[in-house]
């Protein structure tokens, strides 16, 4: 077994194609032991394919997936023991009571203390008044919490949780969150996957971008924030034929605007020099500025431009 | 202490089977209506045809009990196939998958769960029967070869009830499917002799697999004679189709759960 290392889990020159359709190409992965991870991107990008791939129920057609070392195609069967899933949409029999869906999974694990087990996540997720209800009766929050539950039953070490927030109410997004610090702190390594970039900001330690099946970028909330060009000026127009003239003057600026505000995003490298220059140029052809903010990018920003996604005029 | 040994296969196989008989259980469908509809079809024409059917010497009731047994396996297994089906394309398959348990096992929880609720089903369908008049002329060896052959049709229904539950996108898909075979006893000497049939249904009321099936269990219950061709192709279409459906989803288990 993997003696000293640090790493949980690593990908390497990862692909996966359905047919021509090539959806993983050449992904490069590395997750500390410990940390929470986030694969962030929009849907379709490979997230649930890099999921499915490290928790054994597919096989990549290349490169390499290792989990505590343990290859995920030649010790499938050795991985299985350390992981466990929570899949994209919660899968609990709906027939049977949060506890019995619990001591199921339970006695598949070989759980010998199964009751107490159950009992002890049932409190954890705040499910215990609603034990012995039928998940039918459940709520979408609760039921996302029985499954994620049910997936702690084998106390694996290593968590994938393939998104674990979409669809549900702010409330409930909000305890998925506070369940995600949680696992956290109880040592395990969560490896999760959303569209969400507050979400990636707030909980990960670490970020990687997916985008058309490669990694864009990765590294801390921070340092993501840092691989841009500092500054992020915004100027807000009037109207939109000025922002449209504006727009052109700037073209070799990236550029990103908001036209329900009037709104050009404009990045620099916040050297004086070009906000000077972003400013002489606007006022070379006399047009108003109604609102001038230099600011610190956002992760948002940093997706928008990372993965080249201008909101194109009409 | 949690890990998985080669010797917990069948443990695992018990834990998924229990899981399947507490899903028949608690789903209104499965148990209860596979056997009240075959009860009410019983008594229907018990009470309300029954005068008029002319059908020889036999009552009754003793002429469609084998029929209705028919009917009540056909009747459960829609939502059995619907169940499977869940399984396969809702994600449970994958939580089970990533755990370190046995593949097979899942199916033969499956399996197993389905069998003993066809059985169960049968035996209260034959218990009813018994209460509105169904009176066996048959002796101990006359009933095991009938469940016998009752048994083999429900292994041959359940291997097609897992095929559809494979082979359907989803679940309205496998319910659909199904149907059919709660229709098809009635187009078999099940309910009426073939020969009081048009003629197109009657050539396809007596060749299809329900009619030797029919005809050997109502002649092994009712102690009449049972003539070996009859037999023969009652166990010929069982075995055909314990082997074709068996065969078929066992392909489309492999290919969809090896990706």
């Amino acid at each position: 077994m993997s003696e000293k290392t640090t790493v949980a889990i690593t990908i390497q020159g990862l692909t996966k194609a359905y047919k021509n359709n090539k959806v993983l190409r050449g992904v490069n992965i590395s997750v500390q032991k410990g940390s929470i991870f986030a694969l962030l991107g929009s849907n379709g990008a490979g997230k649930t394919t890099i999921v499915k791939i490290l928790s054994t129920l597919i096989h990549p057609d290349g490169g390499s997936a290792e989990v505590l070392g343990l290859d995920v195609v030649k010790q499938a069967k050795q991985v299985r023991n350390h992981i466990s899933l929570t899949g994209q949409f919660a899968t609990v029999d709906e027939q049977l009571t949060g506890k019995e869906n619990l001591l199921i999974i339970g006695a598949l694990w070989h759980v010998s203390d199964r009751k107490e087990q159950a009992d002890k996540l049932l409190e954890m997720f705040q499910l215990t008044n609603v034990a012995n209800k039928r998940v039918s009766t459940y709520s979408g929050g609760m039921r996302r919490r029985l499954d994620i539950a049910m997936g702690m039953m084998g106390q694996s070490s290593i968590v994938f949780l393939d998104e674990p927030t979409t669809g549900l109410d702010p409330q409930s997004r909000l305890a998925m969150w506070n369940i995600v610090k949680l696992m956290s702190s109880l040592g395990k390594t969560v490896f999760l996957t959303t569209q969400y970039l507050d979400e990636a900001d707030y909980l990960a330690d670490y970020i990687a971008v997916l985008h058309e099946g490669v990694i864009i970028a990765d590294g801390t909330s921070e340092e993501l924030k840092k691989t841009l060009p500092q500054g992020i000026i915004q100027i807000q127009f009037n109207n939109e034929l000025d922002l449209k003239k504006a727009k052109a003057l700037l073209d070799e600026y990236p550029i990103r605007d908001d036209k329900e505000i009037n709104t050009l995003n404009i990045q620099t490298d916040s050297s004086a020099k070009a906000f000077a220059d972003v400013l002489n140029r606007i006022n070379e052809i006399n047009i108003e500025i109604l609102k001038f903010t230099p600011k610190q990018p956002t992760l948002e920003d940093a997706f928008l431009i990372l993965i080249g996604e201008k909101k194109e005029d009409v | 202490m949690r890990y998985s040994k080669e010797g917990w296969f069948l443990r695992d196989s018990i834990t998924l089977f229990e899981r399947c008989i507490m899903l028949a259980f608690r789903s209104p469908g499965a148990i209860g209506l596979a056997f009240i509809a075959p009860a009410s079809i019983m008594a229907v024409f018990v009470y309300v045809f029954g005068g008029a059917l002319d059908i020889g010497d036999v009552s009754v009731v003793d002429y469609i009990v084998p029929g209705v047994v028919l009917l009540t396996i056909g009747q459960s297994a829609a939502p059995i196939s619907v169940r499977f089906n869940n399984d396969m394309t809702k994600g449970v398959i994958d939580r089970f998958r990533a755990m370190p348990i046995a593949k097979s096992s899942i199916l033969i929880g499956h399996v197993t769960a389905t069998v003993l609720q066809n059985v169960i089903s049968v035996a209260a369908t034959i218990g009813v029967s018994l209460l509105v008049g169904f009176r066996p002329q048959a002796g101990l060896i006359d009933w095991l070869m009938a469940a016998g052959i009752m048994l083999l049709y429900i292994i041959a229904i359940m291997w097609l009830t897992v095929f559809v539950g494979l082979f359907a996108k989803d679940s309205e898909g496998a319910s659909s499917m199904m149907t059919l075979l709660g229709t098809l006893p009635f187009l078999s000497s099940g309910f009426t002799p073939t020969d009081t049939m048009p003629v197109a249904l009657r050539i396809f009321a007596e060749n299809q697999p329900m009619t030797p099936i029919i005809n050997s269990v109502r002649a092994l219950l009712l102690g009449e004679l049972l003539d070996d061709r009859t037999l023969q192709l009652a166990l010929f279409w069982c075995v055909l189709m314990i082997v074709i459906f068996y065969i078929s989803a066992l392909l489309i288990y492999k290919r969809r759960t090896t990706k």
